[in-house]
């Protein structure tokens, strides 16, 4: 009975214990292993002091990010304050003499105008005043200056002015970088903007053609069709939110092969198994009518008798598995790789390439799509949702959102694998 | 109790499960039925699932046997049991099915934009689990062991059997229909022998017993002692002995009890004449067990100070409702907030409903099974009574029904809980995370509680329970208020109230089970500690968020948003499958931008 109250008392000691284990392990690693020459010393120190000072500029220049900045980044002057100025504002000062602001920001000014580094003089009635002297160097972005960095101090001398344009030259490679990161962010949310919502145009004719031959004989099933086809389109169509839940989703399927059958009537069975309790899993828009069609395409399209279609979604705890197969006429998986791979040309299996990669993008390379086919053996497609990821949401209030799912860049096709 | 019969109940009640499970797909084989297959869960479905989930062996075997054991104070348990819906109710359910969580670490997660707060919750999660799961574990063993004669052990390790490669397969396919029919079991194998059990009662020559009377063997009855026990004689009694008792063997031979306190050492048999005063059983530790006020509350019960732990037992019970992982997973199901605030009120109902029945096998059980009090075993009175009470073939047939129900309660909890806990582990707390973790984590939720119950003896089913409240009456109960209707909740008060609140009521929980502390106001505290707890986890949180007022969320303004406005009452587009069939209305299909068209 004394075993749970040891335990209990124990476990605080150890925990201690382990977490003075590893801070001392990181004091060691940091002092300890990285014992060289004066010279060596001083390069570590200085490169040490410089990536430190990186992650904050790395999202961009910010009264908050150059507070962080300017911090870390003093030492490797060893001056008495170090600024750092938007175009016309300050951003952040660290050091004294910050009564100085005014003199340093004309100098800017004529760094703005002239495009080039500035030394200057600080003349202060307070004798102690430790800034009498200053360099601006432009931080510049894309060819466009973004603002400047000051380096105040005692005194002149030629390498302290070098070493400022120095800085202000690595800032700058920062900041161009956190540009980079906007901009591929944006490239990102354009891409999935970009890849929602794409009905083939196959289909819109393919149904449009086989409505037209019921209108003469069986009116009443061309207007329904034609009712099924309005709303179909009108949700692909529609513009707010790019997650909708697994229910919506089902139903605009279900309106897709109703469509689908007026085409091909009895050729086509559809088996569908639903796990009720994933119906509200909020689901990237229109992720399972591209994989219903391909499986049409497949089943069907390609001279097939009769095709069978299953739609399976099931519940996994904390995620939902959903799976579309069909016994149609599979594929040569090498093919199928190149296809998801973008390497076939525009025109073959876009529907699966673009859900593949959305899913990717939003939920990250583990979600991508799984693929088992073979020639003449079906093909089973898998994607495996997530019940719940931070910033997915079914029906955002209010206007339309960006996404702002965790956006994995690195989308390498997924691997086919042969059944 | 009938072996045969029992060992073919459970297997039913089990067999019953899985049919249900595999059956409980919606399949449809044509397109006309499609929309049939993709309809979301009605809340009354919803409902039943979650109370079946809900009704563990705590409120099947514990209520019964605290009130028989204890008396009606104890009928605090199944009332806060169900109030603590009341309260999930009017402040948590809609706005948390709103905010898309599945989890309490995703609703962490969601609203305050930390990983770390998300990881401190998922660590709270498993540690309410496991505590959850000790009792239903419990509960297995003492079930089977009356209906197989099996040791305890054998129970646990049976569910963990039974459960492990349930979950592990990808969780039971209908989830939402096993357990909905796991309810409706559970509330037949109470009900139907219930109404025996009354009429045999009213048959009985004294059905009207007084209740504040110490309770007497009705017939001569032999009882055996598993483990060893003191018991309590207030007056001269006399019992025939085999075995130590005060640590003199007996043979067979009679054996005259004084009053005072005496030993009776594990594996003795007594056998009492009709008509003995029950002897009490003293608790072990010293304090007075509380058989002889048993109809009056708050006078002098188990514990040194009642009306406190009352107090204890109504903060953790209303309170911890919320904060029990597998009842709000399952709130997940409800399409939109609305269908969420309206499952509750029918869980609200089908919860009371089932709680008025524990009660009464209470009441049946101190009057016909008064040697429970004496062994201690009390959580088995409602297994036993219709054996005593009924007799005969049929009181066979009620208990094996019986028996059935409470293998119903013990492996749905347990499911629902195994589930729970291995999805937080595998998500958030096992490294590298992802769906290949999903069947060790399995493994680990099952086998850490399993060790535990085997290892560490015997709790109080029901007192268990009330534990595992406490711990999430003070951590979730702060983080889901707070999170819902304060806007100023920022992720280091988040955690720091988990902590010290949860944190606190846990090293309680630990201190109790491991017992170093027996006696007055501190044994209390620690037995008790919804009541200090709960008020901590709450003032740390609100503190140290006022404290860090520059760390609130940025996203506070939109999650707010989200989880406080209603769901647009329709969809902006009629959805089809609501569309009644159209041959009955061929000519009104609404259109935008058109009217009814003729």
């Amino acid at each position: 009975m004394n075993g749970p109250a040891l335990l209990a008392a124990a476990a605080p000691v150890f925990a201690a214990g382990l977490a003075a284990g590893h801070l001392l392990a990181r004091r060691g690693g940091r002092d300890g292993t990285h014992r060289g020459g004066p010279v060596e010393r001083a390069t570590f120190r200085t490169l040490h002091t410089a990536s430190a000072a990186a992650p904050p500029l790395r999202a961009g220049l910010t009264q908050d990010t150059a507070r962080k900045a300017v911090r870390r980044l003093r030492p490797l002057f060893g001056t008495a304050a170090l600024a750092l100025t938007a175009e016309d504002r300050l951003l952040a000062w660290d050091g004294p003499g910050r009564h100085h602001a005014d003199t340093a920001l004309g100098s800017v000014r004529r760094l703005l105008e002239s495009g080039r580094t500035q030394t200057f003089a600080v003349r202060c009635p307070d004798p102690d005043c430790s800034v009498r002297r200053g360099a601006a160097a432009p931080l510049t972005v894309d060819g466009r200056v973004l603002g400047a960095l000051v380096v105040l101090g005692a005194g002149e001398s030629v390498p302290a002015a070098r070493a400022t344009e120095e800085v202000a030259r690595w800032v700058s490679v920062q900041l161009e970088l956190a540009e980079l990161d906007r901009t591929r962010t944006g490239l990102i949310e354009a891409e999935i903007r970009a890849l929602r919502a794409q009905i083939s145009p196959h289909f819109v004719y393919n149904s449009l053609a086989a409505i037209a031959s019921f209108v003469r004989t069986d009116p009443e099933r061309a207007r329904d069709l034609l009712l099924e086809f309005a709303d179909f389109t009108r949700y692909s169509f529609r513009r707010h939110g790019d997650f909708t839940t697994l229910a919506e989703e089902l139903r605009c399927v279900e309106q897709f092969l109703e469509l689908v059958r007026a085409r091909f009537g009895q050729r086509l069975r559809v088996t569908l198994q639903i796990a009720p309790e994933v119906l509200p899993v909020a689901v990237p828009f229109l992720c399972l009518q591209p994989l219903v069609e391909n499986a049409v395409k497949h089943g069907l399209e390609e001279g097939v008798a009769r095709g069978r279609i299953g739609i399976t979604a099931q519940d996994e705890g904390a995620t939902a598995r959903i799976v579309v197969e069909d016994d149609g006429v599979g594929m040569e998986p090498d093919r199928l790789r190149r296809i998801l791979r973008g390497e076939d040309g525009p025109a073959a299996g876009v529907g699966l390439r673009n859900v593949d990669e959305r899913l990717r993008q939003v939920y990250g390379d583990d979600h991508g799509l799984v693929i088992e086919t073979g020639v003449g053996a079906g093909t089973r497609v898998t994607i495996r949702i997530p019940k719940y990821r931070p910033g997915v949401h079914s029906a955002p209030p209010g206007s339309p959102r960006p996404v702002t799912g965790p956006a994995s860049a690195a989308a390498g096709p997924p691997s086919p694998r042969r059944r | 109790m009938n072996q045969t019969y029992g060992i073919a109940a459970v297997s039913a009640a089990v067999v019953g499960t899985l049919v249900t499970g595999s059956a409980g797909l919606r399949i449809s084989r044509t397109t006309s039925d499609f929309y049939v297959a993709s309809r979301t869960v009605p809340p009354y479905l919803n409902a039943m699932a979650i109370s079946g989930e809900y009704l563990s062996a705590a409120s099947f075997l514990g209520i019964a046997g605290l009130v028989a054991a204890q008396g009606v104070e104890m009928l605090w348990f199944p009332v806060g049991y169900a109030a603590g819906y009341l309260v999930l109710l009017v402040f948590v359910a809609a706005p948390l099915r709103r905010s898309g969580a599945y989890t309490l670490p995703d609703f962490a997660d969601a609203r305050l934009e930390s990983r770390a707060a998300r990881r401190v919750a998922g660590v709270l999660v498993v540690g309410v689990g496991w505590l959850y799961l000790l009792p239903q574990l419990q509960g297995a063993g003492l079930t089977l062991g009356l209906v197989t004669g099996a040791p305890r052990w054998f129970g646990a390790l049976l569910v963990a059997v039974v459960v492990t490669p349930a979950v592990a397969a990808g969780g039971m396919r209908g989830i939402t229909f096993v357990q909905a029919f796991q309810y409706c079991l559970k509330v037949t194998a109470l009900l139907v022998p219930a109404v025996f059990l009354l009429l045999a009662w009213h048959g009985d020559p004294r059905p009207a017993e007084a209740l504040d009377e110490p309770p007497t063997f009705r017939r001569h009855t032999q009882v055996t002692v598993e483990t060893t026990v003191r018991l309590r004689v207030e007056t001269p009694l006399r019992a025939v002995a085999t075995g130590a008792v005060d640590g003199r063997r007996h043979d067979g031979d009679r054996l005259s009890l004084d009053p005072g306190v005496h030993e009776v050492r594990a594996g003795t048999t007594l056998r009492f004449p009709a008509g003995t005063p029950v002897p009490e059983r003293e608790p072990g530790d010293g304090r007075r067990a509380g058989a002889s006020s048993w109809a009056a509350p708050l006078s002098g019960g188990r514990d040194d100070h009642p009306l406190y732990t009352t107090y204890g037992l109504i903060f953790a019970t209303f309170l911890g409702t919320m904060g029990l992982p597998h009842v709000l997973v399952r709130f997940y199901t409800n399409p939109d907030g609305r269908a969420a605030r309206h499952t509750t009120v029918i869980v609200l109902a089908l919860v009371g409903g089932f709680y008025l029945l524990p009660p009464l096998y209470g009441l049946l059980g101190r009057i016909y099974a008064p040697d429970l009090l004496l062994t201690g075993t009390t959580d088995a009175a409602v297994l036993v009574l219709p054996e005593r009470l009924v007799g005969g073939t049929l009181g066979d047939l009620l208990g094996a029904l019986i028996a059935a129900g409470a293998c119903a309660a013990f492996l749905s909890t347990a499911s629902g809980l195994v589930l729970s806990v291995a999805g937080v582990l595998g998500q958030d707390l096992l490294p590298s995370p992802g769906v290949r973790h999903f069947r060790p984590a399995t493994l680990l939720a099952v086998a850490v509680p399993v060790t535990v119950s085997v290892a560490a003896g015997e709790l109080p089913v029901a007192h268990a329970v009330g534990l595992a409240f406490a711990v999430a009456a003070s951590s979730f109960c702060p983080l889901l208020l707070l999170g819902i209707w304060w806007r100023g909740l920022t992720a280091p008060g988040a955690i720091a109230g988990l902590l010290t609140g949860g944190g606190s009521a846990l090293t309680a929980v630990a201190l109790t089970i491991a017992g170093p502390v027996t006696d007055g106001w501190p044994h209390t505290l620690l037995a008790w500690p919804a009541v200090w707890s709960v008020p901590l986890g709450f003032l740390t949180m609100i503190l140290v968020s006022l404290a860090t007022r520059d760390r609130i969320p940025p996203g506070t303004e939109a999650a707010m948003a989200r989880l406080h406005l209603p769901e647009p009452p329709v969809p902006p587009n009629p959805p089809a499958g609501t569309r009644p069939p159209r041959s009955d209305h061929p000519m009104t299909i609404r259109r935008p931008g058109a009217g009814p068209r003729t």
